[in-house]
């Protein structure tokens, strides 16, 4: 579903301080499988899912989605292509403060004209099916760690991707709550999407939920495991 | 010089614009210059996010252009009271050279700027910039026109010297001092242009429709809009303004838009604009349905713009024929 | 098209809360921009209305005054020059008018004496205007002494007081008898002030003014429309004058705007670059900055026209009062009549929205090109 051919990506080329990300990288993910990114920081993790999720181009190389080639598209097109693809949760949640949770999950959607009123019930029925219906109308500041973690998701599922990106998902959390975002992964996952996680958490590496995990290391893949 | 606050207010927009034109086209020049869009590279993104730059700046740039039309002739109308023997906006503009040369360049960059707009806003919807090169090369056209309207306007503005005598519409456009009014004021010529007058309207009207429901006839409708234009403004001089005026010798284009005529010279004006810059648009535009990106929208869009064409030249043919029909002129017999 | 509705209320919809979020900033630029625009309203308000005023009153005025020039000065003219003028084709009424400056050593005041056939009075007393009487304190039943030309002193009852509301031309008039006039002034019988006309039919007015130039050539004529095309340009240039100097004004407030727009705070950055993150394309941004500038300059707009009109028609542009009106020792209360037209806030519009939007097109556009994988790190 995703390739990516002899990808390399530098930042700041041609100056003092230029630095290569990922180097020449090759991967192959399917549709609905669960892959995750194994690696220390460093490693060129962050840079590769904003590569796949088109969030940044290739410097050189190739990435193909669905078999069309995204390459070369100018950021317009890869922004409608993303927010229909993809969702992302972030590693520090990005949630915007001073706005209410269900504010926050309404965002992705509000460039794409769909009426407002659709748009709170879309997001009061996932609040719903997430066990946060509560917290609809709180401030994001009021949330806890876990509740916060929970709107990320519904605003990443707001525009029913097929593919939802997850950055360090469990680096701010407790056992508790990592298992149950991990038996949210999974329905998930049943629901038919496909699933890429970025982490070191070995609670995470070692789930059954894990078809893939692949180890980078300075911008390269290390080895893989299924 | 006269310190009005309109003048100021059109001198400093003019300004402003210029500068924002000048500024585009030092980057427009870039973009025709290095755009690739197959090529990944740092200068290419570069590009891509200059071009969301110009494109507001020029879009602010063209709507000020649009608005600062319809000012300066209201300026020039409030301006008639200082010039002896001006009694509307025909008055004012006939004070020094400027004044008309400057009207003409806003009627065309009018048009000129509507049409890039239009332009723009399609280019816009393809994903991958389709007609981008097309689009500042047109605007380079435009740039001189409208550095040269700047110009003239600033000169006519600085060359304004109350108490200079001046004339009048009344003898500006009477029969005896304008050879070209007389002719187009005699009984047996405004008959053959009241003809030529609605036929050319109503055609376009027509083809308008017909496009929309057919797809068919662009080009056509296009040049027929640009007729329709051409004869509709030779008209409103030559028997529209006589019956608005309810006088066989008033000719004035600008009379029309003052309070003591319902201000009806606004919606004339607005609906023949209109029409005239959108029908134009689908003849300009129409030769890109082909183009990959544009296959989609391109063709829906120009069918409504032909569709508010059509309906702007037809209301356009309401306002005269329901004017003419309850004035108190008889023309003839 | 329901479609981009919807999108443009949406993005509104952020627009006004991110707004609120940041309500110390926005207050400022807001309170600025509502400064500026009070200040240029008033002006033009202040001298369209005055205009529209000067050209009511001068309705009712003579078409024509015809005064005698000696060396270039203003001299009493002979009252038999009417015969003369009545006798020119056209020409529907001659009238002789009398008045002159009285200057008031106790006050240092000028006051206008005039002689009218509309406010009969008896010898011996005088009706004063609403100026006169506050500046001398003078009320109903009080004498007030006149020094007359050959130095004899004399007093003149007040019997009645002008309207204060047409204090705009009657301030500092005083309305006296002929025979009071003469004996103040020593004009004798011969004499007036000067001569109005009235023509029958408005458009001969240059054609008799040419004529009673060629029979009497030591007049002067002065033509109603003259008047008032004077007066029009005087308001004008004071106006436009006044707009210049504010544009000082103007143009720091442009460079606060572009400098509030360029600022953004780390907060706002990151608030950017999630919405760029979540799938907000850099047009939605720059859209979402448009509104933004939109809903401040407008309310700003309104806000300052609204209080430019309290500003001049309720409490009399007091701001403005000494540059505009001049030196004036006995200064009319008045209140000026609401006159405001469409050219007028289209002109300040363009004077104050326009550049304002324009100074934040480019920051708006930086912030907007903001990276998204900037959250990312």
């Amino acid at each position: 579903m995703i390739k990516l051919k002899d990808v390399r990506k530098t930042f700041n080329s041609g100056k003092p301080n230029e630095f290569v990300a990922v180097e020449k990288l090759s991967l192959s993910l399917d549709a609905e499988k669960t892959t995750v990114l194994m690696g220390p920081s460093g490693s060129g993790k962050t840079t590769l899912l904003s590569l796949i999720g088109c969030m940044a181009r290739p410097t050189s190389g190739r990435i193909w989605l669905s078999g069309k080639e995204i390459t070369s598209l100018p950021e317009r097109f890869l922004t409608e292509l993303r927010r229909t693809t993809f969702g992302f949760v972030f590693q520090h949640l990005n949630l915007i403060k001073g706005i209410t949770a269900l504010e926050n999950t309404m965002l992705p959607s509000y460039p794409l004209g769909e009426k407002h009123a659709a748009l709170k019930k879309r997001g009061m029925e996932l609040f719903t099916r997430f066990g946060i219906a509560s917290k609809a109308n709180e401030k994001t500041e009021s949330l806890s760690g876990g509740e916060a973690q929970r709107v990320a998701i519904v605003r990443a599922l707001m525009n029913n991707p097929s593919v939802i990106i997850a950055d360090e998902p469990t680096a701010h959390l407790d056992t508790r709550l990592s298992g149950e975002l991990l038996e949210i992964f999974s329905r998930l996952k049943d629901e038919g999407r496909t699933l890429l996680i970025s982490s070191h958490d070995p609670m995470v590496c070692q789930s059954v939920l894990v078809d893939r995990v692949i180890n980078i290391r300075d911008g390269k893949i290390e080895e893989e495991r299924s | 010089m006269i310190f009005h606050p309109t003048i100021l207010a059109l001198f400093t927009g003019s300004i402003i614009v210029s500068f924002m034109i000048l500024y585009s086209a030092s980057y427009a020049v870039q973009i025709l210059r290095k755009w690739d869009l197959k090529s990944g590279s740092e200068l290419q993104l570069v590009l891509e996010r200059k071009t969301y730059l110009i494109s507001t700046l020029l879009a602010y740039a063209f709507v000020f252009q649009l608005l600062s039309f319809f000012l300066f002739i209201f300026s020039a109308d409030q301006l008639h009271t200082f010039f002896v023997g001006a009694m509307c906006a025909a008055g004012s503009l006939y004070v020094n050279s400027y004044g008309y040369p400057t009207l003409i360049f806003k009627l065309v960059n009018f048009l000129l700027a509507g049409v890039w707009l239009i332009f723009n806003r399609v280019d816009n919807t393809g994903y991958d910039y389709p007609l981008i090169k097309k689009k500042y090369w047109f605007f380079m056209l435009l740039v001189p026109l409208i550095l040269f309207e700047t110009w003239l306007q600033g000169n006519y503005f600085l060359r304004l010297n109350p108490d200079i005598i001046t004339s009048c519409c009344g003898t500006l456009f009477s029969a005896d001092s304008n050879p070209v009014a007389s002719e187009l004021s005699s009984i047996s010529s405004i008959n053959f242009i009241m003809i030529f007058f609605y036929a050319t309207v109503s055609l376009a009207v027509i083809s308008g429709v017909i496009f929309f429901l057919k797809g068919k006839g662009a080009g056509f409708f296009s040049g027929v809009s640009i007729l329709a234009f051409i004869t509709s403004a030779v008209s409103i001089f030559s028997f529209i303004s006589l019956y608005i005026y309810e006088m066989p010798t008033h000719h004035c284009p600008f009379c029309m838009l003052q309070q003591e005529y319902g201000y009806i010279g606004y919606p004339l004006y607005l609906t023949l604009l209109g029409g005239t810059i959108l029908g134009t648009s689908v003849g300009i535009l129409s030769p890109f349905k082909k183009i990959e990106s544009l296959s989609r929208t391109l063709p829906s869009l120009l069918r409504k713009l032909a569709l508010v064409s059509a309906g702007l030249f037809f209301a356009f043919l309401c306002i005269v024929t329901i004017r003419i029909l309850l004035s108190n002129l008889i023309l003839n017999g | 098209m329901k479609n981009w509705i919807d999108r443009q209320k949406n993005i509104i919809d952020f627009t006004l809360s991110s707004l609120f979020r940041r309500k110390g900033k926005n207050i400022a630029l807001v309170s600025v921009f509502t400064l500026v625009v009070l200040l240029l309203s008033s002006v033009m308000f202040f001298t369209y209305s005055f205009r529209k005023e000067a050209s009511i009153i001068m309705e009712d005025a003579p078409e024509m005054v015809v005064q005698r020039t000696v060396a270039g000065r203003h001299e009493m003219i002979p009252v038999s020059y009417i015969k003369i003028i009545q006798d020119i084709a056209g020409v529907q009424e001659v009238k002789a008018r009398l008045w002159g400056y009285y200057y008031d050593p106790v006050t240092g005041a000028n006051f206008t004496l005039m002689v009218s056939d509309e406010f009969p009075l008896e010898d011996g007393t005088i009706t004063v205007g609403e100026g006169v009487s506050r500046v001398r304190l003078i009320y109903e039943g009080d004498w007030v002494e006149f020094k007359a030309y050959n130095g004899e002193i004399f007093e003149l009852e007040v019997v009645d007081f002008l309207s204060v509301e047409s204090g705009l031309v009657s301030s500092d008039i005083i309305l006296i008898t002929e025979n009071d006039f003469r004996r103040l002034f020593g004009t004798t019988e011969e004499y007036a002030t000067d001569l109005i006309l009235r023509v029958r039919n408005p458009r001969e007015i240059t054609t008799v003014a040419i004529k009673v130039a060629e029979l009497l050539p030591d007049t002067r004529q002065i033509l109603r429309e003259e008047l008032l095309r004077t007066y029009d340009a005087v308001f004008n240039w004071r106006g436009g004058l006044l707009i210049v100097i504010l544009t000082g004004s103007l143009l720091a407030f442009i460079i606060f705007a572009w400098d509030k727009a360029s600022g953004l705070s780390a907060d706002e950055r990151r608030e950017i670059g999630i919405l760029k993150a979540i799938g907000w394309e850099t047009s939605d941004i720059i859209l979402m900055k448009f509104w933004e500038g939109l809903v401040v300059s407008l309310s700003s707009f309104l806000m300052g026209i609204i209080l430019g009109y309290i500003h001049v028609f309720f409490i009399r542009s007091a701001l403005f009062q000494p540059v505009l009106k001049g030196w004036a020792v006995l200064y009319p209360h008045f209140n000026l009549t609401p006159f405001i037209n469409g050219a007028q806030v289209a002109s300040l519009f363009f004077l104050t929205v326009v550049p304002f939007t324009v100074a934040t097109i480019i920051p708006s556009w930086r912030a907007a090109i903001i990276d998204p994988d900037t959250v990312m790190r």
